[in-house]
């Protein structure tokens, strides 16, 4: 099969420049953001821990496959930490090897959603300190999210708005499994703060939330949990649609991070037609939901699905539209995409450009 | 393009099976006489009557085609406007009731058993072409073996019915006995669009409109069947079909690719899950074909088909009395000719062996 081969050369020689929208900060242990905390939290934290909907204190969920919570085996730095904490080793085995000249931070922490609301508040702001301490101040390349606390909108806001100025944020983050679905009006205050300043939300899939993982429970296995959690995206999707978020809020950016993408043209027909027989249940839905996902929603690509005909893939692009994909490699996780080899389809150059990086600048406005 | 006109729907359709059409649910005074004295006394008492889904509601607007509803006797009405203009060689009747949402064990294996009695006797035996799903209580797995024991003997009933947002998902242990006796007799695994509300239908809750708990069903479709497959259902049990009814079909590729992904780097976890889950799917898993997810252009729509690189598994349905489609277009535009004879009888024959065996 002559085109299921990524032309890897061409993307060097043609200097497309990769931006990577999903990298994954590591903490070397908790103490790198507690030390950001007023006393009082610290002392709470130290005496009784942090609690959420995961059964488990201090270990995931679901085990998974390899060391540090499933990690790639080769991102252990040669300093110690765990992988994703070590700065000078990140650079090396991400922009270096990979090609890659810029990226989002997502750190990925289940502060927001800790059943202590306060605590949530402060570990959140804490979390973006050292973002800027620990990642972007030292390498601008990697841009920050402002980690929100999404349940206490006027406390989310308050963030935004301390954050907003520097230009090292480039993105508000909330969990997608939110306490209610994340088009509800609790949340509507974030959305039009986010609006406001031109920056986009980005929702990344989560291993952790308030409820099961399926709608039938909670699944046995960690291989049902990993694509199960990509489901909260959808969900995040037609909840904002269907509530009319972006009627209200028309130039909202929504980044649905990590999820993959190849539903994504299934879920739009599904919305169109159940919306031209029941539109009438959401008369404030002036418009085909597909119409919404085509103006308001981007897709990150990892982990970009494979089908076992690549042609496939390219009959999804088409119905998605190159100018929705935005690259990533989930660094350093265990099922990381490699820039260099994770679409095997043929794009031509502009697609590539569009992919790998023309649509990140214009999302996160990186040519600010 | 579509492939019939309302001039000549017989023209296609002629002896095709459809997999799946709704009698109206049955009421207390339809099941009472099915019932013994003590459960008629509870049902009266107890006021136990309709049982319909919050979750599959079909009375409001979207589950009845205005024109095809009406009063009197339902089974005529249905011969009427399907049945007979389409010249339908089977079709089989999925009722899907709060039966699967009771919570009183004993309850439900009453309501289920006199549910299966009165499809027999108020619809099979009054039209030879009716097939029939089983209900039996997912929530006395006991009671469940006991239901298709006891109904294997009438091959008009071809699957057993649960929904696609359940208690426990569905590949867990404690249902196996219900899937060793439905293998054992022929029965498929019949998976219904609808929830029993016993979790939240999103990971963020309950939502606000009806229409997103359709939109969200291919969640509860893909979780069932990857439960299926990791748990090892169909290595324990390798003759029995799952059919998703009502799904929307598309969302079926996608999940085939993401599975199999993740199965190449997760596999040591579930070791005995030998095969890729694409496989897995296309060798175990079919979809009914209305409603159907799909794009407007008919070429597409058809290359949307093809993702699933397999003839086998789409199924003919009306979803009656479902507003899907307008006149007799029942078919989704783009089907292609090609497929029809699989998608209107073999798949279902080769699904349903008990279809056969009358």
């Amino acid at each position: 099969m002559e085109n299921t081969v990524i032309e890897r050369r061409q993307v060097a020689d043609q200097k497309i420049g990769v931006v990577d929208c999903d990298i994954h900060p590591a903490m070397a242990s908790r103490d790198d953001v507690v030390n950001y905390v007023p006393l009082r939290w610290k002392e709470h934290i130290r005496d009784y821990g942090m609690r959420n909907g995961n059964p488990f204190l201090g270990a995931q969920i679901y085990p998974r496959l390899t060391p540090g919570g499933g990690q790639r085996r080769d991102a252990w730095p040669p300093s110690g930490g765990p992988p994703g904490s070590d700065l000078a080793f990140l650079q090396k085995q991400l922009f270096d090897e990979c090609g890659i000249d810029a990226g989002i931070l997502q750190p990925l922490n289940p502060v927001t959603v800790s059943f202590n609301q306060e605590m949530g508040v402060v570990l959140s702001s804490a979390i973006n300190d050292w973002q800027l301490d620990k990642w972007s101040g030292p390498d601008p390349r990697l841009k920050a999210s402002i980690v929100v606390p999404q349940e206490d909108a006027k406390e989310a806001v308050a963030e935004i708005d301390r954050r907003v100025t520097d230009p090292h944020f480039v993105q508000v983050i909330m969990p997608p499994r939110t306490l209610e679905p994340a088009g509800r009006r609790r949340y509507w205050p974030i959305f039009e703060a986010a609006e406001h300043y031109g920056l986009p939300i980005g929702l990344h899939t989560g291993a952790f939330g308030y409820r099961p993982n399926t709608p039938s429970g909670f699944t046995s296995f960690y291989i049902e949990e990993h694509f199960a959690a990509s489901n909260s995206l959808q969900t995040v999707l037609y909840s904002m649609i269907f509530e009319g978020v972006f009627e209200q809020f028309p130039r909202l950016k929504v980044v649905l991070v990590e999820g993959g993408f190849s539903w994504v043209p299934s879920l739009a027909w599904r919305m169109d037609r159940e919306w031209k027989r029941m539109g009438s249940e959401v008369p404030h839905v002036k418009r085909r939901p597909s119409e919404y996902m085509r103006q308001n929603i981007w897709y990150t690509t990892q982990p970009i699905e494979e089908p076992e005909n690549n042609r496939h893939l390219l009959d999804i692009l088409r119905w998605i539209g190159t100018d929705r994909l935005m690259f990533s490699t989930d660094y350093p996780h265990w099922d990381f995409d490699d820039p260099r080899f994770a679409f095997k389809v043929p794009l031509n150059a502009a697609e590539k450009a569009q992919i790998f990086r023309d649509n990140a600048v214009s999302v996160y406005r990186l040519d600010r | 393009m579509n492939v019939m006109t309302k001039a000549s729907p017989t023209s296609v359709l002629a002896g095709a099976i459809d997999c799946d059409v709704h009698p109206p649910l049955p009421r207390r005074a339809d099941l009472l006489p099915y019932v013994d004295n003590y459960w008629r006394e509870v049902m009266i008492s107890r006021e136990i009557d309709v049982l319909e889904l919050t979750g599959f509601p079909e009375r409001t607007r979207p589950y009845m085609r205005p024109d095809w509803a009406g009063e009197g006797d339902p089974l005529e009405r249905m011969q009427r406007n399907l049945l007979d203009p389409l010249d339908l060689g089977h079709a089989i009747l999925n009722v899907v009731s709060g039966a699967h949402a009771l919570f009183d064990p004993y309850l439900s294996e009453v309501i289920c058993r006199a549910t299966n009695d009165w499809i027999a006797e108020k619809w099979l035996d009054r039209d030879p072409r009716l097939r029939a799903s089983l209900l039996v209580p997912f929530q006395n797995v006991e009671a469940a073996v006991e239901e298709i024991e006891r109904r294997a003997g009438d091959k008009r009933f071809v699957q057993i019915l649960t929904l696609a947002m359940t208690e426990l998902p569905l590949g867990r242990r404690i249902y196996w006995p219900i899937y060793e006796a439905a293998e054992k007799h022929g029965f498929a695994l019949g998976v219904h669009a609808g929830t029993n509300f016993r979790s939240a239908p999103s990971h963020s809750g309950f939502h606000s409109f009806l229409i997103e708990d359709h939109v969200a069903m291919p969640q509860g479709f893909s979780t069932q069947v990857a439960s299926l497959i990791a748990e090892g259902v169909f290595v324990k049990f390798p003759k029995l079909k799952a059919v998703m009814i009502e799904s929307g079909v598309t969302w079926v590729p996608p999940l085939m690719w993401r599975m199999s992904k993740d199965w190449r780097g997760a596999r040591v976890e579930v070791p005995w899950v030998k095969e890729a889950p694409a496989h897995v799917i296309r060798e175990h898993v079919r979809m009914t074909s209305q409603p159907f997810d799909g794009p407007d252009d008919a070429a597409d729509l058809e290359r949307a088909l093809s993702h699933l690189l397999s003839d086998d598994m789409l199924l003919f349905s009306s979803d009656y009395p479902h507003w899907h489609f307008e006149g007799f277009d029942v078919l989704p535009a783009g089907l292609p000719e090609k497929l029809l004879d699989k998608v209107l009888r073999g798949n279902a024959l080769a699904t349903y062996p008990r279809l056969g065996g009358v």
